[in-house]
Parts: C-alpha cells; sequence; structure tokens
C-alpha cells in the first residue's frame, strides 16, 4: 500500500466517523440502543448473579459490559454498510471510481471508519462502567486488551457490512440485516453464561465465533485473561475478518466488472 | 406505456410495504425467542412466578406494537419529506380526521406483528391464555400500537425528517422494557425498581400478561386500561397540537 493509499483510507475513514456523527440514525445504533438495553438488561436481570451455575463476578454491570461493547461493534459494522450502500445509491463511489485511487482503499477507509467508531463506542461503554460501579479485574493492560478486541471486531463486522453493501449497492437491504445482529447476538454468550443458556442458544453458542470474541472482552473485566482466550478471540475475528474482506473483494470486483 | 408504468410503481410500493412488514413482524419475535434463550434460567430464580416464555411473551407483544406505531411516524416523515403530507393537508379533510385516520390504521397493524408471535409462541408451549385473557392482550396491543403511532406522528411534525427514526422507536423501547419487562417488581435492581413501580406501562404490561401466567380478573385489568387511556390522551393531544401547528 503506497502513501497516497494511506491518506485516501485515512480521508475516507475521517469522512465516515464524522458522517457517523452528523447522522442520528447512523450513530443511534451504535452508542443509544446498547446503552438502553445495557441500563435496562443490568437492573432487570441482575438477579441473576444469585443463580449458582453464574460464575463469580463483582456485578451483572461487570458481565454485561462486553456484550454491549460487541453489540455496538455489530452494529458499527452495520450501520458502515448501511452508509456505504448510501454513497453507491448517492454516485459517491462512482466518482471515486473515477479517481486515481486504489479500489481496495476506498473499502478500507469505510472500515478504518468503523474501526475508529468501535473504538470509540468501546471507550464510552468502559466509561460508563466504571462510572457505574463496574470494576476491570486486570486493570490499564486488561482495558487496552478490551479496546483492542473491540476496534478489530469492528473491522471484521464492517467487511460483512460492505460485503453486503457492495454486493446489492442498496441501503435497505444492508439495514434489512439488523433483526440479524440480535440473532447472532442471542446465539452467543453476549449477554449470559453459556452455561445458563437454554434451547438450540445453548448448543450454538458453543461454536459461534462472536462467543469467544466476547470471552475475549469479558476475562479482563470478571477474571483474568489468559492466552488460550486471548488466541481463541483473535482467531474468531481472523476467521470472521477473513470472510468479510473476501466477501468485499469478490463484490467489489463483480461491481467494477459491471461497471460501478 | 401509462398503465406499464403504473404497474412498476404499484409493484415498488408493495414490495416496500412488504419489506417493512416483514421486519415489524420479524423484529419482536426475534426478540423473544431470543430473550426466553438468554434469560430463560431467570425463572429459577426464587420469587419467579412462571415459566420465562410465559413471562415474556405480553412484552415481546407491545414491544411489536410499539415498533408498529414507532413505524407510522417514520412513514409520516418520508411523506413529508417527499412532500405528498402537504398535499393531504390541502384536502378538506379536517387535521383531526387526518391523524385519527393515522393512528388507527396502527392500531389495526400492530395486530400483525402480535398474532405472528402468539402462533410462535404457542408452537413452543407458551401457555394458553384463555379466551378472556387473549382479547384483553389484543386489546391491549392495538392501544398500545395506538399510543405508539401518536408519539411517532408527534415526533414526525417536529422534526419533519426521518433522521428522528430512532428517537421514535427508541421512546417505545423505553416505555415497554422499563416497566417488569424482565423480571418480577420484586426482582427488578437499582433504578429500574422505582421507574418500573411508576411506569404507567407496568399496568399495561401486567394487564397484558395476567391471562399467560395465571387468571384473568378485572383487578389486573382495568388499571393497564385506565393507564393506556391516559397516554392516549396526553399523546394524542400533542399529536393533534403538531398537526393544528403544521403549516403548509
Amino acid at each position: 500500500m503506497t502513501r497516497t493509499d494511506l491518506r485516501v483510507v485515512a480521508a475516507l475513514g475521517a469522512r465516515s466517523v464524522k458522517q457517523t456523527f452528523r447522522r442520528p440514525q447512523l450513530l443511534a445504533p451504535i452508542v443509544v440502543f446498547p446503552s438502553i438495553l445495557l441500563a435496562i438488561q443490568t437492573a432487570g436481570a441482575g438477579q441473576a448473579v444469585n443463580l449458582p451455575e453464574f460464575p463469580p463476578v463483582n456485578s451483572f454491570l461487570d458481565f454485561m459490559l462486553a456484550g454491549a461493547m460487541i453489540q455496538a461493534t455489530l452494529l458499527a459494522g452495520n450501520s458502515g454498510g448501511i452508509a456505504l450502500a448510501v454513497d453507491i445509491e448517492m454516485g459517491f463511489t462512482d466518482r471515486l471510481l473515477a479517481a486515481p485511487i486504489s479500489r481496495f482503499g476506498m473499502v478500507l477507509g469505510r472500515l478504518a471508519g468503523t474501526g475508529v467508531l468501535s473504538l470509540l463506542a468501546g471507550i464510552w461503554f468502559i466509561v460508563v462502567g466504571l462510572i457505574f460501579g463496574a470494576q476491570i479485574n486486570d486493570g490499564v493492560p486488561g482495558v487496552i486488551v478490551m479496546l483492542l478486541l473491540v476496534t478489530l471486531s469492528g473491522l471484521a463486522f464492517g467487511g460483512i457490512g460492505a460485503a453486503v453493501a457492495l454486493r446489492t449497492g442498496r441501503a435497505s437491504v444492508v439495514q434489512g440485516l439488523f433483526p440479524l445482529v440480535f440473532v447472532i447476538l442471542f446465539l452467543s454468550s453476549a449477554f449470559f453464561p453459556q452455561d445458563l443458556l437454554t434451547g438450540p442458544a445453548a448448543t450454538i453458542a458453543q461454536y459461534n465465533p462472536l462467543s469467544f470474541i466476547v470471552e475475549g472482552i469479558r476475562d479482563p473485566v470478571i477474571s483474568s485473561l489468559t492466552w488460550e482466550v486471548f488466541g481463541k478471540a483473535i482467531a474468531s475475528l481472523a476467521l470472521v475478518g477473513a470472510i468479510g474482506i473476501g466477501l468485499s473483494a469478490l463484490a467489489l470486483r463483480r461491481r467494477l466488472r459491471a461497471g460501478g | 406505456m401509462g398503465w406499464r408504468k403504473s404497474m412498476e410503481a404499484t409493484w415498488a410500493l408493495v414490495r416496500r410495504a412488504a419489506n417493512e412488514l416483514l421486519r415489524g413482524v420479524l423484529a419482536p419475535t426475534i426478540f423473544f425467542l431470543g430473550l426466553t434463550s438468554v434469560f430463560g434460567a431467570l425463572d429459577n430464580l426464587a420469587g419467579f412466578p412462571a415459566p420465562y416464555k410465559d413471562w415474556l411473551i405480553p412484552v415481546s407483544l407491545l414491544q411489536g406494537a410499539g415498533f408498529t406505531g414507532a413505524a407510522t411516524g417514520v412513514n409520516l416523515a418520508r411523506d413529508i419529506e417527499q412532500g405528498w403530507f402537504d398535499r393531504l393537508l390541502v384536502s378538506p379533510a379536517p387535521r383531526p380526521v387526518i391523524l385519527a385516520g393515522l393512528v388507527l390504521s396502527a392500531a389495526l397493524r400492530s395486530l400483525i406483528p402480535a398474532i405472528f408471535l402468539l402462533i410462535v409462541g404457542f408452537a413452543i408451549g407458551v401457555q394458553w391464555p384463555g379466551l378472556d385473557g387473549l382479547l384483553i392482550a389484543l386489546l391491549v396491543v392495538m392501544g398500545m400500537g395506538t399510543v405508539a403511532a401518536c408519539w411517532g406522528t408527534t415526533l414526525a411534525l417536529k422534526y419533519r425528517s426521518q433522521s428522528a427514526a430512532p428517537l421514535m422507536q427508541a421512546g417505545m423501547l423505553l416505555l415497554v422494557l422499563t416497566t417488569t419487562a424482565y423480571a418480577p417488581l420484586a426482582l427488578l435492581t437499582g433504578w429500574l425498581h422505582t421507574v418500573a413501580r411508576y411506569n404507567p406501562v407496568t399496568q399495561v404490561v401486567e394487564a397484558a400478561r395476567q391471562g399467560f401466567i395465571g387468571s384473568v380478573t378485572w383487578g389486573n385489568t382495568w388499571p393497564g386500561l385506565v393507564a393506556l387511556a391516559g397516554l392516549l390522551a396526553v399523546l394524542s393531544a400533542l399529536a393533534l397540537r403538531g398537526m393544528h401547528r403544521t403549516a403548509i
């Protein structure tokens, strides 16, 4: 990647972040909805910590923080996809295609923006958590690991959103993935310990890569992160990221072949 | 050619409505199935009065009504942006009648996700609430759909933009979930315990829930109906005020 490509990625990433802050309909799913659900679920299901099988935690908020963060990154990926599809619908992408810049830099720019938004969402939830009494067991190194995993999650899920946007070119289709985000979340250990999930979710959560990513973000808060958990989180992120970037590359190639 | 264009436009509208309907139907069902799987073990807590799916289904019914009502506001905002609403306002129809049309259609449409959700719920073993319990639940769903439509309409008329959609949806989400949605009042912790006690929608949820977790009584019904009437009075007055203030 050349220096010019990096400048393009930085410029498009900055544009993506600014665009999200200017449009409430893009920002709300990343910060507002996960914050509302975090507040309500923490107080509504807080007595769950008294269940015998519940892992030892300082409070239910400590357990839920990782779930809220991963929800925010999934929705950031979805919002990034919607914004990219809007760019395609409005003709902005066509103008970029006519410019002498790297094709893949265009997609990377959008992903960089999603990564930054995920990082900001991660910081938001850590600050909110600390204000309301959460304790991060691993301290500052734990916070750094959490923010790293949250940022990488944004990039990985953003790749899936970008692939759908490039393939369909329609914001409404990407927006239609919104319920699917919650299906993936509910079929993982994002909101409750894996051993306490009921029905098919209990089985699916064991193999859902999202569970491994969430555990990687959660462990520094409630216990202490081990290399094994960290490794599984990184491997899961690499898998999701490879699928997203691979599908984005295919969709972009197809779009270029079809004439933009 | 004109006939063909009309058919294409009609098909586009049908497709748009079908997509919205699918989303409106799917979202509460996904939340119901997902939350039952995730928080289902909560019914093992001492003091939890019923299986979790029976506890949760009325909340999902009301959530579906809330989403449907909020969609009325989003659709109105789109009509305002595209200028169609201005044409409606210059028609001889009085503004209260236009508002009534908007919100009453939401009341009827809120039955679609409710019926789909009930079919899914009964298929996975939700307790039959009895005919009286079912009718009360559906009446409450229609009422909540109307309340949500009034809220959405008020915001659409104020902001005149689809950008207000998250506010319409988040408002209804907050109203329904800050109740005894997840657990009985005695098991709620912190701020939610206090808010749920005073949130009028708690009474609405309890009225819809009674048949699913026990027997139907007038004592559990009337507070919900009074709460709904109060919410309707306030929000329809706000929506009507917005209609009267809207200049062409």
